[in-house]
């Protein structure tokens, strides 16, 4: 039996990484698992994935999918950073970040939030938990207000919803999941992925040691519970025809920069992506509700990304040699000349 | 009237920050180089925005001494508020041109004063409101031009060459000047010594280059393509640079693209982690900062050691602990720098001592970066990168860039996929390593500041951890014979040696004419990088005593020093110290140097 091939040939293990190590069970697991679907299904090079994250239980993910793509697990918080030099190095590259709670909204809140301003041309996959896994179970800022520890301990602190900070920013693509929910996790990180610009995707991602007990908030019995998707999100790629036969008034399809489309079908009350401001509302009702929202909350594709706005060409810095570089000797004299 | 002091002066111009008075000085600098003399401007400025005082000393020697003096010749004092303050720093004999209003009920009789109505003048001669602050202070240039004996062409030329971009401002500026220039005229006869007189064919080929405009072209020069920085005194002034020289060199004029990514990060953290994040993809990649800067970067500054990723970083330093004096200047960075970063983190860092070097280090350290494939630390400090200094024009790089040991698609199919991210293939501790992007199914590899095996493989084993350690000390050592050889100059023969290392250089270089002359000549060996040449041990043990000079509290370097040396030789090695945030002067050196070889002052 021959594997089946995506359109570059490649078959899904091509996709696939090192054994993980993680707990069984864990929400992370999962993701991964979406992230090679995604990446398989949408045909990525392996050789221009880049995949980056920080510390944590979910900063060692990217060594568990395309083990032949280069990565880089850097220090605690400080992914985007590594991330915006890279991009800027090679502007080819596909870069997709993996981040957890603490590495984003404790340690790294300021990068993180300094890359959507920027708007760096990248995924930024939040796996969400909560709680600080590897170091046994403390609370993250994430956490949320009233939430049990396994020990007990009730949070009293409000809680850091990257989401809703990625929207105060002006981010261009913020997404919220549940790990748990494939069907709309892989349309997600694929139309990330397609997005030029950051691209924020916080998975709620339980943690099956720590924090999947009652009184969590981040456990898979209470997202199953709270969950309320937004839309139903579908991605058709550049390279697949779009036909859509949904009745009209029923979904909204917006065209992401490398002619990919995002199809999204209402359910209940219809949400505008394009509406920051509406975003901002569903999130918050969401909260005062008591639900999880999840779903493509907003999507600007008319922002230019930082390379674009920074006139950054789009051969690789990395390829430019002496010639590209330095100036000429001609050039070399005159300047010089000037400082007499 | 006493013999004639001819070329040989330090002149002070003690104004308020914010007054424009920086150009004024620059105009005074410019039209005495031009006269053929070589000059050496120090700036001494306040960490403020306005209204604090400021300092700018202009040493002016026929021997091109490159050293601050502490004992002013020519004061302009232009702030009441250190008055009484600037008149002590006056030698005997020497000459003060003040504001007329200021009291000199209490001065010092020792010295000469031309009173100068600068307020009633400004007032009276200069039409533009708004520029007769600045303008005011180009009166004071046409004060001390008739004083010395600078001509107008000198000054015409000068007040040009300022505003090269600005041909309006010429006029003004040369009519502020002229009221200076005809009241000292018109109102005073010559009272003392001081003249200046062109020279002939000593600055020829000379050209004034700050430290940290040499550095940024060096890096421009070296191949830089991505640079991240936060703004901190003194080094600002490098990627502001190389922004401006980017914007001229590195643009199509044609669709605007660059040819560099330059980016104001969010904090020093960030500016490390995305220049060493393009270090990795491959960029020549760099950032500058100082002091507080490269306390932030420790954490990234170990990722970069241990991982591997070439980046370079400048460290234009100035005078701590913790904020310190933001804008005074220091050697006390050097033992952090080194081993920055936790756990067995040591680092290559090159010490330009003039500004010549500066380029040079700036474009090589591009090289040292890629080549052993680790951060490459680049230390200046205020008074190389933030002061004007006369040099000899750059030379055109005669070699190509040195990426160092990266496999291509090519050679990984030579290979037939078979290598090793860690492995010590030519015993030199150097590895290969692949960019991201590199076209073959073996390219991709790990990269992690965790614990890792030659095939970059996250591992917790203590031989491989051992093992890996080792070649990265094998490593080091390569870099040792490869990385800036001292400068040595053995001419005197004499038993008594003198090391010491950047800007401290000009000190000794005049502290050895005047001990020469006093029959107490020294050898010199000057460091150039670390970790450090065996020829420094070697020059130890060909003198009887060595002073180690340095810019810090603690003598870091000589603390260096004294550690590689065998225990023989350990009780050669003395210490002399500068740290009070001035640059050094020679006599910070001659003196205790001669006290300790017990020849009286």
């Amino acid at each position: 039996m021959s594997a089946t091939m995506n359109r570059i040939g490649l078959p899904r293990d091509a996709y696939k990484g090192a054994a993980t190590t993680l707990c069984a069970g864990c929400g992370h697991n999962s993701i991964t698992n979406h992230m090679i679907k995604a990446l398989y299904e949408l045909g990525v090079e392996p050789h221009l994935l880049a995949k980056m994250s920080g510390i944590g239980c979910s900063s060692k993910t990217p060594a568990y999918f395309v083990e032949t793509a280069h990565g880089f697990n850097g220090v605690h918080g400080r992914m985007p950073a590594l991330t915006t030099g890279a991009q800027l190095a090679n502007r080819q590259l596909i870069m997709l970040g993996v981040s957890g709670d603490g590495d984003t909204a404790s340690i790294g809140l300021g990068q993180f939030m300094h890359m959507i301003r920027r708007n760096i041309d990248c995924t930024y996959i939040i796996e969400d938990n909560g709680t600080y896994g590897l170091t046994k179970g403390q609370f993250s800022a994430t956490a949320d207000l009233g939430s049990v520890q396994k020990k007990g301990a009730v949070n009293t602190f409000q809680p850091i919803d990257p989401c809703a900070v990625a929207l105060t920013l002006g981010c261009s693509f913020v997404a919220r999941s549940f790990s748990g929910d494939g069907k709309q996790v892989v349309p997600l990180i694929k139309a990330a992925i397609a997005h030029r610009g950051t691209a924020i995707l916080d998975i709620i991602s339980p943690c099956v040691t720590f924090n999947d007990h009652d009184g969590s908030t981040k456990s898979y019995s209470w997202v199953k519970d709270h969950e309320e998707s937004i839309a139903d999100v579908s991605f058709i790629p550049f390279f697949e025809e779009v036909h859509v036969d949904y009745e009209p008034g029923t979904v909204r399809d917006v065209e992401l920069h490398d002619g990919s489309h995002i199809v999204l079908k209402k359910l209940g009350e219809d949400h505008d992506p394009t509406d920051r401001l509406a975003a901002m509302k569903v999130l918050e009702e969401g909260r005062a509700a008591g639900h999880l929202v999840t779903g493509l909350l907003y999507l600007d594709t008319t922002m230019n990304d930082f390379a674009s706005t920074e006139q950054i060409p789009q051969r690789p810095l990395v390829e430019l040699g002496e010639n590209d570089l330095r100036l000429t000797p001609d050039e070399f004299g005159q300047f010089m000349s000037e400082f007499a | 009237m006493t013999d004639q002091i001819i070329n040989d002066l330090t002149i002070q111009a003690a104004t308020v920050n914010g007054s424009g008075s920086q150009t004024a000085n620059l105009v005074l600098t410019r039209a005495i180089f031009h006269m053929g003399i070589p000059v050496a401007p120090k700036n001494v400025f306040p960490s403020n925005i306005e209204g604090l005082p400021t300092w700018y000393q202009l040493r002016v020697t026929p021997q091109g001494h490159m050293a601050r003096r502490d004992q002013v010749d020519i004061l302009v004092a232009f702030n009441v508020a250190t008055w009484h303050q600037d008149l002590r720093t006056v030698r005997p004999g020497g000459v003060v041109v003040h504001e007329e209003a200021f009291s000199t009920a209490e001065a010092r009789t020792d010295i000469t004063y031309y009173p100068v109505p600068f307020s009633k003048l400004a007032k009276t001669k200069i039409q533009s409101d708004t520029l007769r602050k600045q303008l005011a202070n180009m009166i004071y240039v046409g004060v001390v031009a008739g004083l010395l004996g600078i001509p107008w062409e000198a000054l015409d030329h000068a007040v040009k060459r300022q505003f090269l971009s600005k041909p309006k401002a010429v006029p003004i500026n040369l009519d502020a000047m002229k009221v200076g220039f005809d009241y000292w005229q018109d109102n005073f006869s010559k009272k003392d010594p001081y003249r200046l007189e062109p020279m002939i064919g000593v600055v020829d080929g000379k050209v004034l280059v700050e430290g940290n405009q040499a550095a940024a072209l060096g890096a421009l020069m070296g191949g830089v393509t991505v640079a991240a920085w936060y703004p901190i005194t003194p080094s600002s002034s490098l990627c502001e640079n190389l922004i401006a020289y980017s914007d001229r060199f590195r643009t199509d004029p044609k669709t605007g693209e660059k040819r560099i990514a330059i980016v104001q990060a969010e904090d020093e953290l960030a500016a490390v982690g995305m220049a060493i994040g393009a270090g990795w993809a491959g960029a020549r990649a760099m950032t500058s900062t100082s002091g507080p800067g490269i306390s932030l970067m420790a954490e990234f500054a170990g990722l970069g050691y241990y991982a591997e990723v070439p980046v370079v970083i400048f460290d234009i330093q100035r005078i701590g602990p913790s904020t310190g004096l933001p804008t005074r200047t220091s050697q006390a960075d050097i033992g952090f720098a080194y081993t920055l970063s936790h756990g067995d983190t040591k680092h290559l860092v090159l010490l330009p001592g003039t500004v010549e070097e500066c380029y040079e280090f700036a474009r090589d350290a591009f090289d040292y970066a890629d080549r052993f494939q680790t951060p490459v630390f680049v230390l200046s400090d205020l008074d190389l990168g933030m002061n004007l200094w006369m040099t000899p024009e750059f030379k055109y790089p005669d070699k190509p860039f040195d990426r160092g040991k990266v496999l291509s698609k090519d050679d990984l199919e030579r290979l037939r996929g078979e290598w090793a991210r860690y492995a010590d293939i030519d015993r030199d501790g150097v590895p290969y390593r692949t960019l991201p992007g590199t076209d073959h199914p073996a390219a991709g590899y790990f990269t992690r500041g965790s614990g890792h095996d030659e095939h970059a493989r996250y591992t917790e084993s203590a031989e491989a951890y051992a093992a890996n350690m080792d070649r990265l000390s094998r490593k080091f050592e390569t870099a040792r014979g490869a990385l800036p050889a001292p400068v040595i100059d053995e001419s005197s023969k004499s038993p008594i040696g003198l090391i010491a290392f950047g800007s401290t250089h000009a000190a000794v270089v005049e502290a050895r004419q005047a001990l020469e002359a006093a029959r107490r000549p020294v050898d010199y060996l000057r460091v150039r990088a670390l970790p450090l040449s065996p020829q420094v041990v070697e020059f130890v043990s060909r003198h009887e005593r060595v002073y180690v000079v340095e810019q810090n509290r603690d003598g870091q370097i000589y603390d260096l020093i004294r550690l590689a040396l065998p225990p023989a030789l350990v009780d050669r090695v003395l210490s002399i110290r500068h740290y009070d945030g001035q640059p050094i002067p020679a006599d910070a050196i001659i003196e205790p140097l001669l006290q300790s070889e017990a020849v009286p002052v």
